[in-house]
Protein backbone atom coordinates (compact mmCIF):
# COMPACT_ATOMS: atom_id res chain seq x y z
CA UNK A 1 0.00 0.00 0.00
CA UNK A 2 2.18 2.80 -1.30
CA UNK A 3 0.78 6.29 -1.48
CA UNK A 4 3.70 7.93 -3.29
CA UNK A 5 2.71 10.15 -6.20
CA UNK A 6 3.88 8.52 -9.42
CA UNK A 7 3.64 10.05 -12.90
CA UNK A 8 2.61 13.66 -12.54
CA UNK A 9 1.71 16.01 -15.41
CA UNK A 10 3.61 18.96 -13.91
CA UNK A 11 5.88 17.83 -11.09
CA UNK A 12 9.14 15.94 -11.36
CA UNK A 13 8.35 13.29 -8.75
CA UNK A 14 11.45 11.21 -9.44
CA UNK A 15 13.80 13.78 -7.91
CA UNK A 16 14.37 12.29 -4.45
CA UNK A 17 17.12 11.81 -1.89
CA UNK A 18 18.82 8.42 -1.42
CA UNK A 19 16.53 5.54 -0.44
CA UNK A 20 17.00 4.51 3.19
CA UNK A 21 15.10 2.60 5.87
CA UNK A 22 13.67 3.81 9.16
CA UNK A 23 12.00 1.87 11.97
CA UNK A 24 8.50 2.81 13.08
CA UNK A 25 7.16 1.07 16.21
CA UNK A 26 9.48 -1.83 15.45
CA UNK A 27 8.53 -2.10 11.77
CA UNK A 28 11.08 -1.25 9.07
CA UNK A 29 9.79 1.01 6.28
CA UNK A 30 11.38 2.64 3.25
CA UNK A 31 11.97 6.39 3.17
CA UNK A 32 13.95 8.96 1.22
CA UNK A 33 16.63 10.85 3.08
CA UNK A 34 15.75 14.52 3.54
CA UNK A 35 12.00 14.18 3.10
CA UNK A 36 9.83 15.00 6.14
CA UNK A 37 9.41 11.95 8.41
CA UNK A 38 5.64 12.44 8.11
CA UNK A 39 5.77 11.99 4.32
CA UNK A 40 7.55 8.66 4.67
CA UNK A 41 4.95 7.50 7.22
CA UNK A 42 2.00 8.53 5.04
CA UNK A 43 3.52 6.79 2.03
CA UNK A 44 3.43 3.56 4.04
CA UNK A 45 -0.13 4.17 5.18
CA UNK A 46 0.81 5.11 8.76
CA UNK A 47 -1.69 7.78 9.77
CA UNK A 48 -1.58 7.91 13.58
CA UNK A 49 1.34 9.84 15.05
CA UNK A 50 0.37 10.32 18.67
CA UNK A 51 -2.32 9.90 21.33
CA UNK A 52 -3.61 12.88 23.35
CA UNK A 53 -2.74 13.37 27.01
CA UNK A 54 -6.16 13.38 28.69
CA UNK A 55 -8.53 11.42 26.47
CA UNK A 56 -6.03 9.20 24.73
CA UNK A 57 -7.42 10.08 21.30
CA UNK A 58 -5.41 9.42 18.13
CA UNK A 59 -4.00 12.33 16.12
CA UNK A 60 -2.42 12.56 12.68
CA UNK A 61 -1.36 15.16 10.10
CA UNK A 62 -3.43 18.31 10.43
CA UNK A 63 -1.50 21.42 9.28
CA UNK A 64 1.54 19.81 7.65
CA UNK A 65 3.71 22.91 8.15
CA UNK A 66 4.94 22.83 11.74
CA UNK A 67 2.20 24.87 13.39
CA UNK A 68 -0.23 22.46 15.07
CA UNK A 69 2.07 19.72 16.50
CA UNK A 70 -0.54 16.98 15.94
CA UNK A 71 2.09 14.90 14.09
CA UNK A 72 4.53 14.88 17.04
CA UNK A 73 6.31 11.56 17.67
CA UNK A 74 9.31 10.14 19.52
CA UNK A 75 12.32 10.23 17.20
CA UNK A 76 15.56 8.56 18.33
CA UNK A 77 14.38 8.85 21.92
CA UNK A 78 13.44 12.52 21.63
CA UNK A 79 9.71 13.21 22.26
CA UNK A 80 7.57 15.99 20.74
CA UNK A 81 9.29 15.98 17.37
CA UNK A 82 7.10 17.58 14.70
CA UNK A 83 7.48 14.97 11.98
CA UNK A 84 6.18 17.29 9.23
CA UNK A 85 9.19 19.60 9.47
CA UNK A 86 11.88 17.15 10.55
CA UNK A 87 13.87 15.45 7.78
CA UNK A 88 14.48 11.71 7.53
CA UNK A 89 17.94 10.38 8.29
CA UNK A 90 18.94 6.78 7.57
CA UNK A 91 18.23 4.40 10.45
CA UNK A 92 16.00 6.70 12.48
CA UNK A 93 13.97 4.95 15.17
CA UNK A 94 10.48 6.40 15.43
CA UNK A 95 7.74 5.64 17.93
CA UNK A 96 4.11 6.65 18.27
CA UNK A 97 3.92 9.14 21.13
CA UNK A 98 1.53 8.54 24.03
CA UNK A 99 0.59 11.71 25.89
CA UNK A 100 3.39 14.15 26.67
CA UNK A 101 5.95 11.31 26.88
CA UNK A 102 9.19 11.68 28.74
CA UNK A 103 11.12 10.17 25.86
CA UNK A 104 14.05 7.89 26.45
CA UNK A 105 17.71 8.35 27.08
CA UNK A 106 19.70 8.00 23.88
CA UNK B 1 27.85 38.63 22.85
CA UNK B 2 24.72 39.64 20.98
CA UNK B 3 25.01 39.75 17.23
CA UNK B 4 23.77 42.91 15.50
CA UNK B 5 21.86 42.94 12.23
CA UNK B 6 20.44 45.73 10.10
CA UNK B 7 17.24 43.93 9.23
CA UNK B 8 15.78 40.63 10.40
CA UNK B 9 12.93 39.31 8.26
CA UNK B 10 10.70 36.62 9.78
CA UNK B 11 9.17 34.25 7.24
CA UNK B 12 10.69 33.28 3.87
CA UNK B 13 7.50 33.19 1.80
CA UNK B 14 6.81 35.64 -1.05
CA UNK B 15 6.50 38.70 1.23
CA UNK B 16 9.62 37.92 3.29
CA UNK B 17 11.72 37.04 0.24
CA UNK B 18 10.64 40.20 -1.64
CA UNK B 19 11.36 42.37 1.42
CA UNK B 20 14.79 40.76 1.89
CA UNK B 21 15.70 41.19 -1.79
CA UNK B 22 14.81 44.90 -1.83
CA UNK B 23 16.63 45.62 1.43
CA UNK B 24 19.63 43.50 0.44
CA UNK B 25 19.93 45.25 -2.92
CA UNK B 26 19.93 48.60 -1.11
CA UNK B 27 22.98 47.42 0.82
CA UNK B 28 21.39 46.35 4.11
CA UNK B 29 22.75 43.39 6.05
CA UNK B 30 19.67 41.15 5.94
CA UNK B 31 18.96 37.95 7.85
CA UNK B 32 15.89 35.97 6.75
CA UNK B 33 14.54 33.38 9.18
CA UNK B 34 12.13 30.49 8.47
CA UNK B 35 11.09 27.45 10.49
CA UNK B 36 10.65 25.19 7.47
CA UNK B 37 13.17 22.88 5.80
CA UNK B 38 13.12 24.98 2.62
CA UNK B 39 12.49 28.67 1.88
CA UNK B 40 9.63 29.83 -0.37
CA UNK B 41 6.71 29.54 2.05
CA UNK B 42 3.63 28.24 0.30
CA UNK B 43 4.88 29.18 -3.21
CA UNK B 44 6.32 25.73 -3.84
CA UNK B 45 2.96 24.07 -3.50
CA UNK B 46 1.34 26.40 -6.06
CA UNK B 47 1.73 24.30 -9.19
CA UNK B 48 -1.00 26.10 -11.12
CA UNK B 49 -0.34 29.09 -13.37
CA UNK B 50 -0.89 32.51 -11.83
CA UNK B 51 -3.42 35.04 -13.17
CA UNK B 52 -2.93 38.77 -13.74
CA UNK B 53 -0.65 40.86 -15.90
CA UNK B 54 2.83 40.04 -17.18
CA UNK B 55 4.21 42.44 -14.52
CA UNK B 56 2.87 39.89 -12.06
CA UNK B 57 4.24 36.86 -13.87
CA UNK B 58 0.85 35.60 -15.07
CA UNK B 59 1.09 32.20 -16.69
CA UNK B 60 4.00 31.29 -14.43
CA UNK B 61 3.62 28.54 -11.87
CA UNK B 62 4.10 29.42 -8.20
CA UNK B 63 7.12 27.20 -7.70
CA UNK B 64 8.94 28.81 -10.65
CA UNK B 65 8.34 32.21 -9.02
CA UNK B 66 9.77 30.73 -5.82
CA UNK B 67 12.93 29.58 -7.60
CA UNK B 68 13.38 33.02 -9.21
CA UNK B 69 13.04 34.74 -5.83
CA UNK B 70 15.57 32.43 -4.19
CA UNK B 71 18.12 33.27 -6.91
CA UNK B 72 17.49 36.99 -6.51
CA UNK B 73 17.81 36.73 -2.72
CA UNK B 74 21.15 34.99 -3.09
CA UNK B 75 22.36 37.69 -5.50
CA UNK B 76 21.24 40.40 -3.07
CA UNK B 77 23.43 38.84 -0.37
CA UNK B 78 20.56 37.80 1.91
CA UNK B 79 21.54 35.32 4.61
CA UNK B 80 18.86 32.65 5.21
CA UNK B 81 18.50 30.58 8.38
CA UNK B 82 16.18 27.63 7.86
CA UNK B 83 14.70 25.34 10.52
CA UNK B 84 14.89 28.35 12.80
CA UNK B 85 11.96 29.59 14.86
CA UNK B 86 11.58 33.05 16.34
CA UNK B 87 10.64 32.35 19.97
CA UNK B 88 10.35 35.90 21.18
CA UNK B 89 10.85 39.57 20.44
CA UNK B 90 11.69 42.08 23.15
CA UNK B 91 11.94 45.89 23.53
CA UNK B 92 14.98 47.24 21.75
CA UNK B 93 14.30 44.83 18.87
CA UNK B 94 15.96 41.86 20.55
CA UNK B 95 14.99 38.60 18.88
CA UNK B 96 15.23 35.14 20.45
CA UNK B 97 15.69 32.37 17.89
CA UNK B 98 15.74 28.60 18.22
CA UNK B 99 17.98 27.04 15.57
CA UNK B 100 17.88 23.37 14.61
CA UNK B 101 15.32 20.59 14.16
CA UNK B 102 13.13 19.05 16.87
CA UNK B 103 15.09 15.80 16.51
CA UNK B 104 18.56 17.33 16.56
CA UNK B 105 20.53 19.56 18.86
CA UNK B 106 18.94 22.95 19.30
CA UNK B 107 20.70 26.22 19.87
CA UNK B 108 19.23 29.43 21.25
CA UNK B 109 20.49 32.62 19.67
CA UNK B 110 19.69 36.21 20.59
CA UNK B 111 20.07 38.91 17.96
CA UNK B 112 19.58 42.64 17.95
CA UNK B 113 18.01 44.05 14.79
CA UNK B 114 17.75 47.67 13.78
CA UNK B 115 14.55 46.82 11.89
CA UNK B 116 12.22 43.80 11.96
CA UNK B 117 9.98 42.77 9.07
CA UNK B 118 7.20 40.37 10.02
CA UNK B 119 6.15 38.20 7.07
CA UNK B 120 4.73 35.25 8.96
CA UNK B 121 1.86 34.49 6.60
CA UNK B 122 -1.36 32.83 7.71
CA UNK B 123 -2.73 29.60 9.12
CA UNK B 124 -5.72 27.55 8.03
CA UNK B 125 -9.16 27.89 9.61
CA UNK B 126 -10.94 24.77 10.78
CA UNK B 127 -14.57 23.69 10.77
CA UNK B 128 -15.60 21.77 13.85
CA UNK B 129 -17.89 18.80 13.23
CA UNK B 130 -18.11 15.55 15.17
CA UNK B 131 -14.88 13.68 14.56
CA UNK B 132 -12.92 16.65 13.19
CA UNK B 133 -9.87 15.71 15.24
CA UNK B 134 -9.49 12.09 14.11
CA UNK B 135 -6.58 11.19 11.82
CA UNK B 136 -7.55 11.67 8.20
CA UNK B 137 -9.17 15.07 8.77
CA UNK B 138 -6.75 17.83 7.80
CA UNK B 139 -6.36 21.28 6.31
CA UNK B 140 -6.64 21.54 2.53
CA UNK B 141 -3.25 23.24 2.60
CA UNK B 142 -1.78 20.31 4.52
CA UNK B 143 -2.98 17.92 1.81
CA UNK B 144 -1.58 20.27 -0.86
CA UNK B 145 1.82 20.30 0.86
CA UNK B 146 1.88 16.50 0.96
CA UNK B 147 1.08 15.98 -2.74
CA UNK B 148 2.89 18.91 -4.35
CA UNK B 149 5.94 19.32 -2.12
CA UNK B 150 6.45 15.84 -0.65
CA UNK B 151 4.84 13.86 -3.48
CA UNK B 152 2.85 11.69 -1.09
CA UNK B 153 -0.93 11.29 -1.11
CA UNK B 154 -2.61 11.94 2.27
CA UNK B 155 -5.25 9.32 1.43
CA UNK B 156 -7.13 7.75 -1.47
CA UNK B 157 -10.74 8.95 -1.25
CA UNK B 158 -11.10 12.59 -0.36
CA UNK B 159 -14.05 14.71 0.75
CA UNK B 160 -13.24 18.41 0.32
CA UNK B 161 -15.06 20.89 2.55
CA UNK B 162 -15.18 24.42 1.12
CA UNK B 163 -15.42 25.65 -2.46
CA UNK B 164 -13.29 28.78 -2.26
CA UNK B 165 -10.24 28.93 -4.52
CA UNK B 166 -8.20 26.80 -2.11
CA UNK B 167 -10.89 24.09 -2.02
CA UNK B 168 -11.25 24.10 -5.80
CA UNK B 169 -7.56 24.24 -6.72
CA UNK B 170 -6.51 21.65 -4.16
CA UNK B 171 -9.32 19.31 -5.25
CA UNK B 172 -7.98 19.43 -8.79
CA UNK B 173 -4.39 19.00 -7.66
CA UNK B 174 -5.38 15.99 -5.51
CA UNK B 175 -6.80 14.42 -8.67
CA UNK B 176 -3.59 15.24 -10.57
CA UNK B 177 -1.71 13.38 -7.80
CA UNK B 178 -3.90 10.31 -8.27
CA UNK B 179 -6.45 10.74 -5.46
CA UNK B 180 -10.15 10.26 -5.91
CA UNK B 181 -12.12 13.36 -4.84
CA UNK B 182 -15.48 11.84 -3.99
CA UNK B 183 -17.33 15.01 -2.97
CA UNK B 184 -16.96 18.77 -2.73
CA UNK B 185 -19.09 20.22 0.07
CA UNK B 186 -20.10 23.89 0.30
CA UNK B 187 -22.47 25.42 2.88
CA UNK B 188 -23.32 28.45 0.74
CA UNK B 189 -25.85 28.13 -2.12
CA UNK B 190 -23.12 28.89 -4.68
CA UNK B 191 -19.50 27.96 -5.31
CA UNK B 192 -17.17 30.47 -3.65
CA UNK B 193 -14.09 30.53 -5.91
CA UNK B 194 -13.39 31.43 -9.52
CA UNK B 195 -15.54 29.76 -12.19
CA UNK B 196 -12.41 28.74 -14.15
CA UNK B 197 -11.27 26.54 -11.25
CA UNK B 198 -14.77 25.20 -10.56
CA UNK B 199 -15.17 24.23 -14.22
CA UNK B 200 -12.17 21.88 -14.03
CA UNK B 201 -13.75 20.08 -11.08
CA UNK B 202 -17.12 19.87 -12.82
CA UNK B 203 -15.56 18.49 -16.01
CA UNK B 204 -13.80 15.81 -13.99
CA UNK B 205 -17.18 14.71 -12.67
CA UNK B 206 -16.69 15.47 -8.97
CA UNK B 207 -20.09 15.60 -7.23
CA UNK B 208 -20.58 19.12 -5.85
CA UNK B 209 -22.92 19.55 -2.89
CA UNK B 210 -23.82 23.21 -2.34
CA UNK B 211 -26.02 24.08 0.70
CA UNK B 212 -24.43 21.10 2.48
CA UNK B 213 -22.05 20.58 5.36
CA UNK B 214 -20.20 17.74 7.08
CA UNK B 215 -22.04 16.46 10.14
CA UNK B 216 -19.61 13.79 11.19
CA UNK B 217 -16.41 11.99 10.27
CA UNK B 218 -16.65 8.36 11.42
CA UNK B 219 -13.52 6.37 12.26
CA UNK B 220 -13.08 2.80 11.08
CA UNK B 221 -11.33 -0.09 12.83
CA UNK B 222 -7.96 1.57 12.28
CA UNK B 223 -9.23 4.68 14.19
CA UNK B 224 -8.86 6.91 11.11
CA UNK B 225 -11.58 8.31 8.83
CA UNK B 226 -13.65 5.68 7.03
CA UNK B 227 -17.00 7.38 6.46
CA UNK B 228 -18.23 10.95 6.20
CA UNK B 229 -21.81 11.99 6.95
CA UNK B 230 -23.05 15.09 5.14
CA UNK B 231 -26.39 16.89 5.36
CA UNK B 232 -28.24 19.73 3.70
CA UNK B 233 -28.25 23.04 5.59
CA UNK B 234 -30.99 25.63 6.05
CA UNK B 235 -30.64 29.39 5.50
CA UNK B 236 -28.85 29.68 8.83
CA UNK B 237 -26.35 26.96 7.85
CA UNK B 238 -27.88 24.48 10.31
CA UNK B 239 -28.09 20.81 9.18
CA UNK B 240 -31.64 19.73 8.27
CA UNK B 241 -32.52 16.46 10.07
CA UNK B 242 -33.42 13.64 7.71
CA UNK B 243 -31.21 14.85 4.86
CA UNK B 244 -28.08 12.97 5.99
CA UNK B 245 -26.08 11.01 3.45
CA UNK B 246 -23.06 8.79 4.13
CA UNK B 247 -20.01 8.83 1.88
CA UNK B 248 -17.18 6.28 1.92
CA UNK B 249 -13.91 8.22 2.27
CA UNK B 250 -10.61 7.98 4.13
CA UNK B 251 -9.73 11.67 4.14
CA UNK B 252 -11.46 14.99 4.81
CA UNK B 253 -9.70 18.19 3.73
CA UNK B 254 -10.93 21.50 5.10
CA UNK B 255 -10.62 24.57 2.88
CA UNK B 256 -12.35 27.14 5.06
CA UNK B 257 -10.08 30.12 4.60
CA UNK B 258 -7.04 31.42 6.42
CA UNK B 259 -6.26 33.80 9.24
CA UNK B 260 -3.17 36.01 9.61
CA UNK B 261 -0.39 34.64 11.85
CA UNK B 262 -0.07 37.30 14.54
CA UNK B 263 2.25 35.76 17.14
CA UNK B 264 5.13 38.15 16.56
CA UNK B 265 3.20 41.38 16.10
CA UNK B 266 1.32 40.55 19.31
CA UNK B 267 4.59 39.98 21.19
CA UNK B 268 5.76 43.35 19.90
CA UNK B 269 2.48 44.89 21.16
CA UNK B 270 1.64 46.29 17.72
CA UNK B 271 -1.87 47.78 17.53
CA UNK B 272 -4.34 45.42 15.85
CA UNK B 273 -7.66 45.95 14.11
CA UNK B 274 -10.38 43.43 13.25
CA UNK B 275 -11.07 43.01 9.55
CA UNK B 276 -13.36 40.19 8.40
CA UNK B 277 -12.49 40.20 4.68
CA UNK B 278 -8.77 40.04 5.55
CA UNK B 279 -9.31 36.97 7.75
CA UNK B 280 -9.58 38.40 11.28
CA UNK B 281 -7.25 40.53 13.39
CA UNK B 282 -4.41 42.24 11.51
CA UNK B 283 -1.70 44.69 12.57
CA UNK B 284 -2.53 48.30 11.71
CA UNK B 285 0.06 49.65 9.29
CA UNK B 286 0.78 52.72 7.17
CA UNK B 287 1.66 53.02 3.47
CA UNK B 288 5.26 52.09 4.34
CA UNK B 289 3.99 48.81 5.86
CA UNK B 290 5.27 50.05 9.24
CA UNK B 291 3.19 48.95 12.24
CA UNK B 292 2.33 51.11 15.25
CA UNK B 293 5.81 50.31 16.59
CA UNK B 294 8.73 52.17 15.07
CA UNK B 295 11.02 49.92 13.06
CA UNK B 296 8.64 46.96 13.00
CA UNK B 297 7.16 46.32 9.59
CA UNK B 298 4.64 43.70 8.44
CA UNK B 299 3.75 42.43 4.98
CA UNK B 300 1.89 39.74 3.09
CA UNK B 301 -0.83 37.51 4.51
CA UNK B 302 0.24 38.55 8.04
CA UNK B 303 -1.37 41.95 7.29
CA UNK B 304 -4.51 40.45 5.73
CA UNK B 305 -5.00 37.24 3.77
CA UNK B 306 -4.76 37.86 0.02
CA UNK B 307 -2.53 36.08 -2.48
CA UNK B 308 1.11 35.64 -3.45
CA UNK B 309 1.35 38.65 -5.77
CA UNK B 310 -0.03 41.14 -3.25
CA UNK B 311 2.29 39.60 -0.64
CA UNK B 312 5.26 40.12 -2.98
CA UNK B 313 4.40 43.76 -3.59
CA UNK B 314 3.77 44.52 0.09
CA UNK B 315 7.03 42.79 0.93
CA UNK B 316 8.89 45.05 -1.51
CA UNK B 317 7.38 48.12 0.17
CA UNK B 318 8.46 46.88 3.61
CA UNK B 319 12.00 46.15 2.38
CA UNK B 320 12.36 49.53 0.66
CA UNK B 321 10.93 51.42 3.66
CA UNK B 322 13.18 49.62 6.17
CA UNK B 323 16.23 50.38 3.97
CA UNK B 324 15.07 53.99 3.68
CA UNK B 325 14.84 54.38 7.44
CA UNK B 326 18.42 53.07 7.71
CA UNK B 327 19.52 55.82 5.29
CA UNK B 328 20.37 53.34 2.52
CA UNK B 329 17.79 54.69 0.05
CA UNK B 330 16.95 58.37 -0.37
CA UNK B 331 13.43 59.37 0.69
CA UNK B 332 12.69 60.66 -2.81
CA UNK B 333 13.61 57.36 -4.40
CA UNK B 334 11.77 55.31 -1.78
CA UNK B 335 8.67 57.47 -2.15
CA UNK B 336 8.70 57.13 -5.94
CA UNK B 337 9.09 53.34 -5.74
CA UNK B 338 6.33 53.01 -3.16
CA UNK B 339 4.01 55.03 -5.38
CA UNK B 340 4.63 52.66 -8.29
CA UNK B 341 4.08 49.59 -6.11
CA UNK B 342 0.83 50.91 -4.65
CA UNK B 343 -0.38 51.46 -8.25
CA UNK B 344 0.42 47.82 -9.04
CA UNK B 345 -1.34 46.72 -5.85
CA UNK B 346 -4.44 48.66 -6.93
CA UNK B 347 -4.31 46.83 -10.27
CA UNK B 348 -4.13 43.51 -8.42
CA UNK B 349 -7.09 44.42 -6.21
CA UNK B 350 -9.58 44.58 -9.09
CA UNK B 351 -12.59 42.50 -10.03
CA UNK B 352 -15.43 41.28 -7.84
CA UNK B 353 -13.08 39.71 -5.26
CA UNK B 354 -10.37 42.36 -5.37
CA UNK B 355 -12.37 45.56 -5.07
CA UNK B 356 -13.52 44.74 -1.59
CA UNK B 357 -9.89 44.19 -0.53
CA UNK B 358 -8.89 47.49 -2.15
CA UNK B 359 -11.50 49.30 -0.06
CA UNK B 360 -10.55 47.41 3.12
CA UNK B 361 -6.86 48.22 2.61
CA UNK B 362 -7.76 51.91 2.29
CA UNK B 363 -9.75 51.60 5.51
CA UNK B 364 -6.75 50.08 7.31
CA UNK B 365 -4.44 52.89 6.15
CA UNK B 366 -7.07 55.45 7.16
CA UNK B 367 -7.53 53.87 10.60
CA UNK B 368 -3.76 54.01 11.10
CA UNK B 369 -3.72 57.74 10.33
CA UNK B 370 -6.64 58.42 12.68
CA UNK B 371 -5.59 56.25 15.60
CA UNK B 372 -1.80 56.13 15.44
CA UNK B 373 -0.54 58.87 13.13
CA UNK B 374 3.14 58.15 13.56
CA UNK B 375 4.74 54.95 14.91
CA UNK B 376 5.99 55.09 18.49
CA UNK B 377 9.06 53.64 20.14
CA UNK B 378 8.66 50.24 21.72
CA UNK B 379 9.28 50.48 25.47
Amino acid sequence: MCLRVEDHVILDVDKKGPKVTITVDGKVIEAYEGEPILAALLSSGIRINRYTVKKHEPRGIFCGIGQCSDCSMIVDGQPNVRTCITPVKAGMVIKTQDGLSKGESK
Amino acid sequence: MIENRDIVVVGAGPAGLAASIEAGRAGADVLLIDLNMKPGGQLFKQIHKFFGSSAHRSGTRGYDIGLQLLKEAEKAGVEIWLQSTVMGVFPGNLIGIEKGTDAGEKELVTLKAKKIIVATGASENVVRFKGWTIPGVMGAGAAQTMINVNHVRPGRKIVMLGSGNVGLIVSYQLMQAGCDVVALIEAAPKIGGYAVHAAKIRRAGVPIYTKHTIVEAIPGEDKTVSKVVIAEVDDKFQPIPGTEETIEADTVTIGAGLKPALDIVKLAKCDLTFNGPFGGFIPLHNEKMETSKEGIYAAGDATGVEEANTALEEGKIAGISAAESLGLISSDKAEAEREEIWKRLTALRMGPFGERRLKEKENVLHEYKEKIGAPSEWN
